[in-house]
């Protein structure tokens, strides 16, 4: 029986139990997750697993439920908790299925040459992940490296004839390194990802986690000042997720959101794109529907310094007047549609990090940012999160720092960002995000 | 009720082993829960789940091969072993026979909350709301949680071990947005327990009052100082600091991994001869308490600090084999998808003889930090960063205006050394913690302790 069946039935079991509309999203996968450590493989997983999540309306009540148990019985019966669940709710005239209904394509989701990699090939591609982390001089030790992956295939139907299903791979690989001793010890992360395991660069990856941590070595607070502030793909992908999650149209009609009330104003300065897009190949995020039916696509968030749209799924559209952008996310069959971000893309621009940094002449460079999601609050948006990176001295990289503070509100950064870089790549920090460093003109930085 | 037939689980292990290994182990689960949240007024996501999997795992020297299923069906628990089997390349070996299944100590539960009928937490909810917006006419947003889940473990291993565990959880979370002119700001207040519906019979309501004081006080918050001050740390949710500066520092694979700055310093004085902390995961109906691990090891409570000395780290099995010592029952896995990893139960610093105000007294510039939105540690440095979500000045050694947006930066090891005072005011919180992709509850707390000084990051300047 396919996934798409135990979907139907899924929705053919909530309607005779008296739902007046219902839909049905199940998943079946199967993954592999090697963890090295002195280059010796610690541990080795073989796994798989199925579900389905059953989202049941009477009229514009909804209520979800979810299961392992893929039998008609078990079907049914998750239906029924559903059905029952949705009595529960209080009504909601914007909630239901969604008017528009299809699949956009996109293409490469599957890799067709993921299926080459035997356990052992990419027990090996870890372990060189692993010995290039480890190479370098001045690298401690390697807390673990890590390599992982999953084939999944996704389908869902709903009580209007939509039935759909996609398949997708992913792999990544990540290694942390330590440099230094002590209480001087210091960490570097690297990280890689793609379709299947052929997109890894293993000698890239364990070069960047090594690398990060040796240029940390020596790490002191500074004292504290204003100054121009260089964010890293890293963390600016970071700051880039937490901004995009303030674009949901759900946290902004809940009034948690500090861009409510800002669409058409100016919240960046031009200099800063930024961009949704569910349908983009190399994003891992990309599907050809969302999370209730609606075909994917790609929603302008800020350009010309604009706030251009925030991201809807039918509830809140409905709501706002608006048509869905195609972000109802599903983490996975456990939870039920929720408007989230796809792929967040920022658009390169012409400096590389020479470049920045020379523009930057005297400043900081931020290479990590420790507790964004405690140190920001997400309806003000001012912020002060831990950092640790690397002064900036006649344009050029000078003293690691650690043990500093950099604050201010994510407006004013966003205003006050000055030059873009060129060198794009996706991170999975904030959700997935494909993003460069930034150069952002001032910040109060706090150390001693 | 038994997930797992010992004659069936007997069988699974005998083929894990059947190319070697040291140890094998399979882990059943049924896990299922039930939830719903109010928002801008409405009741909406209720929400029920259930599961059933398990999880197969073989030790071999260093190396650990498992696998996972969803379901409990007999073909797949046996699929499972021997593919996970096929990992080691050796001679069979033979797992000892089961002993009985020793059951977890249960924490009581009075009232098993699937027992109690759904509409009436819808109805909790509405009250809580009803509350929230009675505490002032500037509380603008009230977002109100209620979950219970129950989890049945089993667990059977190669070396004769069997054991079964029967955890319900329950908690109810208020998160209040209060709004004055362009100023907004958020109070959030929990409570939660391995406990049952009685948790929350006595006046639960409280939990959005609470909330959303804290939301009503910071409208008020002047901008947060900047700079090294002495602080006075809040009881209860206040011990994340520990939880996080400290105890992920002395779970043992960071320990043997050299990933820990705490590693090599059992003995050492770390805090003044006054300071003592506890792991207990056998603290009766606590939020991140259990009957036995999720290796069948019983929770008990674990001395990490005696008298300022470092006593002792947090152990699974694993890495209480490779240490030459008995686990510390803290092999906690967030499910039958994932391993079991040394983790923190309740973990809290014990009371003292001060009184909160007697702290707060001796500090004539500082901050007073009740509560964390969250933290962070690098355990390799013992570096951490804490986002304050409701903190005051101490002026003159008085508690004065609220402020906002400060963060704690500082180590592990420095803020232990720079511990003043204690307070006897104990009280554990129910918090979340994640480590490694894996999210476990965990109980943080402390009474109010007095930090000489730490690195205050604010936006005041």
């Amino acid at each position: 029986m396919t996934l798409e069946d135990a979907a139907r039935r899924a929705v053919e079991a909530a309607r005779s139990a008296g739902a007046s509309d219902a839909d049905a999203w199940a998943e079946e996968s199967t993954s592999r997750r090697v963890r090295v450590y002195a280059g010796e493989v610690e541990s080795l997983s073989d796994a798989g697993g199925r579900g389905i999540g059953v989202r049941a309306f009477a009229g514009s009540r909804s209520g979800y439920a979810y299961g392992t148990d893929l039998s008609d019985a078990g079907v049914a019966e998750t239906a029924l908790a559903a059905r029952e669940a949705a009595e529960l709710a209080d009504e909601d005239e914007h909630e239901g299925l969604p008017d528009e209904l299809g699949s956009s394509r996109v293409d490469g989701l599957a890799s067709p040459g993921f299926a080459d990699w035997s356990t052992e090939r990419v027990v090996e591609l870890a372990l060189a992940v692993d010995r290039a982390a480890r190479a370098p001089e001045g690298v401690t030790q390697v807390e673990n490296s890590v390599y992982s992956d999953a084939r999944g295939s996704v389908a869902l139907a709903n009580s209007r004839g939509f039935a759909a299903s996609y398949d997708a791979t992913q792999a990544w690989a990540y290694s942390s390194a330590f440099a230094g001793e002590g209480a001087d010890l210091m960490t570097g992360i690297g990280v890689g990802m793609g379709r299947d395991p052929a997109a890894l660069d293993p000698e890239a990856i364990g070069a960047e986690a090594a690398s990060r941590a040796l240029a940390l070595v020596g790490a002191r607070q500074p004292e504290s000042r204003r100054c121009p502030v260089v964010l890293d793909a890293f963390v600016a992908a970071s700051f880039m997720g937490f901004i995009g999650s303030m674009l949901s149209a759900d946290a902004v009609q809940r009034g948690r959101s500090l861009f409510a009330d800002r669409e058409g104003d100016e919240v960046a300065d031009p200099v800063l794109r930024l961009a949704d897009d569910g349908t983009d190949p190399d994003g891992p995020a990309s599907a050809p529907f969302d999370g209730e039916g609606t075909p994917t696509g790609r929603t302008g968030l800020i350009e010309d310094g604009r706030l251009l749209s925030f991201l809807y799924d039918t509830r809140t559209a409905r709501r706002a007047g608006r048509a869905t952008t195609g972000n109802a996310s599903r983490g996975s069959y456990r939870s039920p549609p929720m408007v989230g971000t796809t792929n967040l893309i920022v658009d390169p621009g012409e400096l590389d990090l020479a470049g920045l940094l020379a523009e930057a002449g005297d400043g900081l460079y931020v290479t990590d940012v420790a507790g964004l999601h405690s140190g920001v609050n997400p309806v003000s948006g001012t912020f002060s999160v831990g950092a640790s990176g690397r002064l900036i001295e006649d344009g050029e990289p000078a003293a690691p720092v650690r043990e500093i503070t950099i604050a201010g509100d994510l407006v004013s950064m966003l205003r006050s960002v000055r030059s873009v870089g060129s060198e794009a790549r996706w991170v999975p920090f904030g959700g997935s995000v494909e993003a460069p460093p930034l150069l952002v003109a001032e910040m109060a930085v706090s150390g001693s | 009720m038994t997930l797992v037939e010992p004659e069936l689980a007997a069988r699974v292990l005998e083929r894990a082993l059947g190319r070697g290994g040291d140890m094998a182990e399979l882990y059943a689960e049924a896990r299922g829960g039930f939830g719903i949240s109010l928002d801008d007024g409405r009741v909406e996501r209720p929400q029920r789940g259930r599961e059933t999997g398990a999880c197969v795992r073989v030790v071999h020297g260093e190396s650990t091969h498992y696998g996972h299923v969803d379901g409990l069906a007999e073909e797949d628990l046996l699929r499972v072993a021997g593919s996970v089997s096929e990992a080691v390349r050796g001679e069979a070996a033979h797992p000892v026979a089961l002993t009985a299944t020793r059951r977890g100590t249960r924490h009581a539960v009075a009232t098993p909350p699937e027992d109690v009928d759904a509409a009436r937490k819808a109805e909790l909810l509405r009250a809580c709301d009803e509350r929230a917006r009675a505490a002032g006419a500037e509380v603008a947003q009230a977002r109100i949680g209620y979950a219970e889940s129950r989890r049945e473990v089993e667990v059977y291993g190669s070396d004769g071990r069997a054991a079964a565990d029967d955890r319900t959880r329950i908690r109810l979370s208020a998160q209040i947005v209060a709004r004055r002119d362009d100023r907004v700001e958020t109070g959030s207040h929990t409570r939660g327990g391995h406990a049952g519906w009685e948790l929350l019979e006595d006046e639960p309501e409280s939990v959005a009052d609470e909330a959303a004081r804290r939301a009503l006080t910071l409208l008020d918050a002047v901008d947060a100082p900047t700079g090294r001050l002495p602080v006075v740390v809040g009881n209860g949710f206040g011990g994340v600091l520990l939880h996080e500066a400290v105890g992920h520092g002395l779970e043992a694979d960071a320990v043997q991994k050299d990933a820990s700055v705490y590693a090599g310093r059992l003995g050492e004085q770390l805090a003044p001869d006054f300071v003592t902390a506890y792991d207990d995961g056998s603290r009766p109906n606590a939020w991140g308490s259990e009957g036995v691990d999720d290796e069948g090891t019983p929770t008990r409570r674990t001395t990490v600090i005696e008298d300022g000395r470092l006593a002792s780290y947090l152990y699974d099995l694993l890495r209480a084999r490779k240490a030459g010592v008995a686990s510390t029952g803290n092999g906690r896995r967030e499910s039958f998808r994932h391993l079991p990893v040394p983790r923190m139960t309740n973990t809290f610093f014990a009371p003292g003889d001060a009184t909160p105000e007697e702290l707060i007294g001796t500090v004539e510039r500082g901050l007073y930090a009740v509560s964390f939105g969250g933290g962070q540690v690098e355990p390799a440095t013992g570096d951490f960063v804490f986002g304050v979500s409701e903190g005051y000045l101490i002026e003159g050694g008085r508690v004065t205006a609220p402020v906002r947006g400060a963060t704690l930066v500082g180590n592990g090891l420095e803020a232990l050394k720079a511990i003043e005072g204690i307070a006897g005011d104990l009280d554990i919180a129910t918090g979340y913690c994640g480590k490694g992709g894996q999210t476990v509850a965990a109980g943080v707390g402390q009474p109010h302790v007095l930090i000489r000084e730490l690195t205050v990051g604010g936006t005041a300047g």
